[in-house]
């Protein structure tokens, strides 16, 4: 992760995501199907992180085997 | 009681935002600083698969999905920015889906179920007889 470390500011990633070349069409159709309800599998990712002092990368299916808990919310530094 | 959970906070900060966020805010809240991992989600990339980047103001709304050890979502809960979660109902569905689980779906949790409460055992002898077991708070 460090040695990866530039100005850059890196982001997350769906895991196989970027193998896929898709039109507006595509997009648009995909959206209407992508709806995550409970009883579907959970969306894979790798994401830069940051964890107790440290920049981290993060893989969802690395929680395999365990119960996990993703928590979305606005920002940093915002009130709620 | 230990829940064994992996926790994930994700935003569409940096990483960088994160650290500083942690380090001048949020350890004062909690000692340590935050235990679990908080993801950088610029773009909302996560967040778009996920179902909860709002377009308009270019963030997450507040998402959570609670995902059992076969990767399969069993909660989801979304609200808007100004109202926050409430971490007690997080536990007691974590600890719900739990039991669930163990007894391989054989018992269902009620509304208001807490541990030690009672369970329903679910089957065709219990069609009709609900009232009987179990009455609102």
């Amino acid at each position: 992760m460090s040695e990866s470390l530039g100005c850059a500011r890196p982001t997350g990633k769906v895991v196989g995501a970027d193998e896929e070349i898709v039109s507006d069409e595509s997009i648009e159709r995909k959206e209407k199907t992508m709806g995550l309800r409970p009883g579907m599998k959970a969306p894979d990712f790798e994401a830069p992180a940051y964890h107790r002092g440290e920049f981290t990368q993060v893989k969802l299916s690395d929680s395999l085997g365990h119960w996990a808990l993703l928590c979305f919310y606005p920002g940093d530094f915002t009130f709620v | 009681m230990e829940l064994d959970v992996h926790v994930y906070a994700c935003s569409v900060d940096s990483m960088f935002v994160h650290k500083m966020w942690d380090e001048n805010e949020l350890s004062k809240m909690v000692d340590g600083g935050i235990p679990f991992p908080m993801l950088a989600d610029g773009g909302g990339n996560l967040g778009k698969v996920y179902g909860v980047y709002d377009e308009t103001a270019g963030v997450n709304v507040r998402g959570r999905f609670l995902i059992d050890p076969d990767g399969v979502i069993q909660a989801i809960e979304i609200l808007t920015p100004p109202v926050g979660r409430n971490i007690h109902e997080t536990i007691r569905q974590v600890q719900a889906f739990q039991h669930v689980r163990k007894t391989k779906g054989a018992e269902a949790t009620p509304a208001e179920w807490t541990p030690g409460k009672m369970t329903l055992k679910v089957g065709p002898d219990l069609v009709g007889k609900v009232w009987e077991i179990w009455k609102p708070e």
